[in-house]
């Protein structure tokens, strides 16, 4: 009789062990988690910021030279695109829409350097107070977009190191937790727009 | 104030650091200049952000550190501004502050009398250009304690269970088991510990440079590049 107890003990123990480290490897996913919601906020944020820079650039730049019809309406078109492309923490395990979000902010970072590579020809507006203003937010808001992409990838990389490695897989498994996407370096987008004069 | 480029003589070096150091007592922002022979093939920004989050200048609670980086080779400057002073010190004032007071006394090779007008013109903007952040809620309780009270309650939880247990045996084993042998439990509660730890992770500790206590302070890219 008394080995039997023993034994049901030892299993109580055990289950009550590997409970325990279940649920301590779960929250520690959900730690993980949070953050990449967290630095994908941050990410969105500074995009937002430089989205709403455009219109303002827009006005400035029409005031000199407002004959560069397509460049000002390519950069208009792409800021719109790019604002309706959100993406929510849900998706951020999805690749696809990862993808689709960066084309849409990679398009309105094509059209504001080609913006940018126009106004060189008006030394007018290069010098500009307004403009030199909105120039040197660009630049930082591209800056700051670098700096919190960076830091979303490398918490996206915790997470999904911590999803995959054995033995946490396992609970990962059964608790949904998959990996997220990566923000990839797109060739273009690897350089911000930045004109030196 | 670190000048690894032997840009400055000794005794506008020491000004500077005087400055720097009064003007930190004055307003609790921790602005820090470096110069640097050269960039060695890395971009501005690159270097600046990483520097910024290495030596972490400022008030961890507000965030209100400024690092002048000067280039001497490439002839370049940079400006990173705390998450906190951003609202005070945008990227377009300083911008303006590195073309307009610091550039012409670059060109001139007047460099310490440009270094002592960024300062003065960076103070100036943050005593008259309004409210710095506000000091993040609440103190920040890190996840090592957590843990350890985890362990230190559960381990008292047991202690107690078989102090009171009938079984002598058992009461024994609890005064005298010191180590890991006698119960299971309390290896099982670790793991969480370290489970907990990847939310409150920061970057590296500080870099002691010359004269300057690393306060904690964190930074967004913020700031404005510049050449002479």
């Amino acid at each position: 009789m008394k080995g039997l107890v023993v034994a049901l003990l030892v299993i109580g123990v055990l289950v009550v062990a590997i409970g325990g480290w279940a649920v301590g490897i779960y929250n520690g996913l959900i730690g993980l988690e949070q953050d990449v919601n967290e630095k994908w906020a941050q990410v969105q944020n500074v995009y937002q910021r430089r989205a709403d820079l455009v219109p303002n650039l827009v006005e400035t730049v029409k005031g000199f030279a407002a004959q560069e019809r397509s460049v000002l309406t390519e950069v208009t078109e792409a800021r719109a695109r790019a604002s309706g492309v959100q993406l929510t923490p849900e998706a951020l395990n999805d690749p696809n829409a990862m993808e689709r979000f960066q084309a849409a902010q990679g398009q309105l970072s094509g059209a504001l350097s080609r913006l940018l590579v126009t106004v060189e020809r008006y030394p007018e507006l290069r010098s500009n107070e307004n403009f030199l203003t909105l120039q040197s937010q660009l630049e930082g808001t591209e800056n700051r977009i670098a700096v919190e992409r960076r830091r979303f990838n490398e918490s996206v990389r915790d997470y999904n190191t911590r999803v995959a490695r054995f033995p946490a897989a396992v609970v990962a498994r059964l608790a949904g937790f998959t990996p997220k996407a990566f923000f990839e370096a797109t060739p273009d987008a690897a350089t911000p727009p930045k004109v030196k004069f | 104030m670190n000048d690894y480029a032997r840009l400055l003589a000794a005794d506008a070096r020491q000004r500077l650091e005087s400055r720097l150091a009064e003007r930190e007592g004055a307003t609790g922002v921790q602005m820090v200049i470096a110069v640097f022979p050269s960039l060695e093939g890395e971009s501005l920004e690159d270097v600046g952000i990483r520097v910024a989050e290495r030596w972490r200048v400022g008030d961890p609670r507000l965030d209100n550190g400024v690092i002048l980086l000067v280039f001497v080779q490439e002839r370049r400057v940079r400006m990173e501004v705390g998450y906190g002073l951003e609202p005070v010190l945008p990227d377009a004032v300083a911008a303006r502050i590195i073309r307009e007071v610091i550039g012409p006394p670059f060109r001139e090779e007047r460099y310490a009398a440009g270094l002592e007008a960024a300062v003065d013109a960076v103070f100036a903007r943050i005593e008259t250009g309004g409210e710095p952040a506000e000091p993040a809620p609440g103190a920040r309780v890190s996840p090592w304690t957590l843990g350890l009270l985890a362990v230190f309650g559960v381990l008292v939880l047991v202690l107690t269970r078989q102090a009171l247990s009938r079984d002598r045996r058992a009461r024994r084993r609890a005064y005298t088991a010191g180590g890991h042998h006698g119960w299971s439990s309390p290896t099982v509660i670790v793991p969480p510990m370290w489970g907990g730890l990847g939310g409150g992770r920061r970057g590296g500790g500080g870099f002691r440079g010359g004269g300057f206590r690393t306060g904690g302070g964190s930074f967004g890219g913020g700031g404005a590049s510049g050449s002479w």
